[in-house]
């Protein structure tokens, strides 16, 4: 535990330290939810019904640079390599970073929140059903991201291949974390809240098991 | 007692062998020096016992655990000073020794931290960010930063790089500092002066095979740096 807690510390003050670039992530999804409102023009009811598909969208995009950037700073001067060096488990350093991402990434979508309400109309009162659908959806992302940003960051290609690799197994993810917005913002007349949020939190559950467990792997020569 | 030992040590990059059976055993507490021309193994025989990389054939064993099999043993027996500094470009001097302290599983405090970086000559600079500092001035963090793991076999690899004449004077002074605490040292240079004149024993290293394993004070006058003339530094 100690050393799960001595990454989390570590990688949050990295976050600070870089927070710069994470005013120009959020900026760069703010962005992305501007375009999706020019894709579809000024039917309002169209944007309101899209608002939680783009929502997710923006926040998925936006997560591969944050992503890849908690691993920046790990790979300069082979400072991972460092830790791994130490006598600390693998699977604390992957816990530590994989949660200082999900905090991370659950405040930018947080943060996209009131983009989504001025530009889609799409405003709700059901704060805490929104915020558990961000945390969980979330929580599936920086899963299979940290690990994924892990294997790409000693590569070349590594801004592509974390999106190619990432995409696909995000996919249920997004759709549960979608449906479950959608139902906040639209109205949940047949009561489908908690079966869609349940599936969040088995995604998450698996991803967070998985990534654990491969991580050493991923990162051990 | 052996605290470092090699048999067959193997490993290969793509389709070139690195390091071709190299078996050598080093007495608890020497002092080595490691040898050998640019791309001749060094570093990855100094990676390989670190347990960095996997031999690819052999065995390695550090105070008689195995590299491969005991990896968390191991780990925490090693300090390793390679050629990349380990450090967090944007975290303070201070911020990375903390960082190594707490997943050692200590929380030295402020003071204890600056009296560590004041032994490498970076004691007023302890707030300001690594990405700041000369090369210079990281290997001394980065060496600050493996004598607080307390380690029992310290693998330094080119520990003089970057320094200037005082930086010379100080890794000498650590090397005793650590012969007097018993560790083991393996150091991988080309300084042959200095490595005669600190060291016990010497490696030399030949397109990854070993050619020398014997007496500092007998290594082999090589024609490079010291036949050419090159300062060693203070």
């Amino acid at each position: 535990m100690n050393a799960l807690f001595a990454a989390f510390r570590k990688d949050l003050l990295l976050q600070w330290r870089g927070r710069t670039q994470m005013v120009a992530i959020f900026a760069f999804g703010a962005a992305a939810l501007l375009l999706f409102s020019f894709a579809i023009g000024p039917d309002s009811s169209a944007l309101r019904e899209h608002a939680a598909g783009f929502l997710w969208l923006g926040l998925l995009l936006a997560s591969t640079l944050s992503l890849a950037e908690s691993f920046e700073c790990e790979m300069e001067e082979q400072a991972l390599e460092g830790l791994l060096l130490l006598p600390a488990s693998t699977r604390a350093l992957y816990y530590g970073k994989a949660i200082a991402n999900w905090a991370q990434l659950a405040l930018l979508g947080m943060a996209l929140v009131p983009v989504m309400v001025v530009l889609y109309d799409a405003g709700t009162l059901r704060l805490l059903s929104l915020l558990a659908v961000i945390l969980l959806g979330t929580a599936g992302l920086s899963a299979p991201g940290t690990l994924y940003a892990a294997m790409t960051s000693q590569t070349r290609a590594r801004q592509t291949l974390l999106p190619l690799l990432l995409f696909p197994l995000v996919v249920p993810v997004l759709l549960a974390a979608v449906k479950a917005t959608s139902l906040v913002i639209l109205g949940d007349p047949m009561e489908q809240y908690r079966p869609w949020i349940t599936l969040l939190g088995a995604f998450a559950v698996i991803h967070w098991s998985i990534g654990g467990l491969l991580f050493g792997r991923v990162v051990e020569d | 007692m052996i605290a470092v030992a090699a048999a067959g040590v193997c490993r290969r990059y793509g389709r070139r062998w690195a390091l071709a059976d190299v078996s050598f055993e080093v007495p608890a507490g020497a002092l080595v020096m490691v040898t050998g021309r640019n791309g001749s193994g060094k570093s990855t025989l100094l990676r390989v016992l670190a347990t960095a990389i996997r031999p690819d054939l052999g065995t390695a064993r550090i105070l008689g655990h195995d590299v491969r099999a005991e990896r968390d043993v191991v780990r925490r027996k090693i300090g390793l000073l390679g050629h990349r500094t380990h450090l967090y470009e944007p975290l303070t001097a201070l911020e990375n020794l903390a960082v190594v302290a707490r997943f050692l599983g200590a929380d030295p405090g402020r003071n204890a931290l600056l009296r560590q970086l004041e032994e490498v000559g970076l004691g007023d600079r302890g707030d300001d960010p690594v990405q700041t500092f000369s090369a210079g001035m990281r290997q001394r963090l980065a060496l600050a930063s493996v004598l607080l793991q307390r380690p029992q076999v310290v693998l330094l690899d080119e520990p003089y790089g970057h320094l200037d004449a005082a930086g010379f004077l100080l890794v000498d002074s650590l090397l005793q500092r650590l012969r007097a605490q018993g560790a083991t040292v393996l150091m991988a240079t080309h300084l042959m002066a200095r490595g005669r004149k600190l060291c016990d024993l010497g490696l030399v290293l030949d397109a990854g095979r070993l050619v020398f394993a014997g007496a500092a004070a007998q290594l082999p006058v090589p024609q490079g740096a010291d036949a050419m003339g090159f300062a060693e530094g203070a």
